[in-house]
């Protein structure tokens, strides 16, 4: 009986906006961090734990262009949920809500996740 | 209270005093991440080097060491959540959806408790 009640096609026709867009990579960066965030973070620690043949095999896999596409889309799966969510702290206390404030942020949020991402990697690369 | 619908069998109860727990919890180890993953990530960036010498020297230090089992603990707390509100939002068969809920804790325990156990062999300078 439940499952034949009308349901709203809500995917089909609502337009797409940056508060939805946000709160969904909210939800798809912080599962790819845990997933395959959180298996890199333990291969690493385990790696260090075995000693320097384990951390070897750690470093060549990671320092391959895979391994590097992996670290760059960790890192900037991470500044991307950080920023998301220090939003979604801002909206906790009640702030915020007002339409074009709460636009603002949905747009800039991912960009400062972006810039965080590239001023990281330049701070590895350069320094 | 009814027994009928099923919004008839809960009317009137009032609030069960836990809704907000699991919330909190989301928020509190957000707030542990927020600090130990940037500790983390301004650590690897600052290291002269990767070598396994430069980057177990750091880790087995005390601090470094304690920010990291910190980490393990908030972050695995954090994605056992946040996981486990993905798999009630879209997994609605009852006995699938406690065997991947169970599936979780499993992993999350268990890949929590490896990453404190390394750890530890770094700090108490059992690793080889």
């Amino acid at each position: 009986m439940m499952a034949n009640r009308p349901i709203a096609p809500h995917l089909q026709i609502w337009k797409w906006g940056p508060h939805m867009a946000i709160s969904i990579l909210h939800r798809v960066t912080g599962d790819g961090l845990a997933l395959v965030g959180l298996a890199v973070l333990l291969w690493w620690l385990g790696a260090m734990a075995a000693g320097p043949d384990a951390y070897a095999t750690f470093q060549t896999v990671m320092g391959s262009p895979l391994g590097m596409v992996v670290l760059v889309g960790l890192s900037w799966a991470f500044f991307s949920h950080m920023m998301s969510g220090l939003r979604h702290f801002v909206m906790d206390i009640g702030a915020g809500y007002e339409l074009d404030t709460n636009k603002t942020w949905s747009i800039l949020a991912p960009l400062l996740g972006i810039l965080l991402t590239a001023g990281f990697w330049a701070l590895i690369l350069l320094r | 209270m009814g027994n009928g619908t099923s919004i008839g069998r809960v009317r009137g109860l009032g609030s069960a005093h836990e809704g907000a727990h699991h919330w909190l919890l989301q928020r509190f180890t957000a707030i542990g991440n927020l600090v130990l993953a940037l500790f983390l990530a301004v650590s690897l960036a600052l290291l002269p080097n990767y070598s396994f010498a430069t980057v177990t020297g750091w880790a087995s230090q005390t601090l470094p060491a304690t920010a990291l089992a910190l980490l393990i603990i908030s972050v695995f707390w954090h994605a056992r959540i946040g996981l486990q509100v993905l798999i009630e939002d879209y997994v609605h068969d009852a006995g699938t959806k406690f065997g991947v809920l169970a599936l979780l804790n499993l992993a999350t325990i268990g890949g929590g408790a490896f990453g404190l156990v390394s750890i530890a062999r770094l700090a108490l300078g059992g690793a080889a």
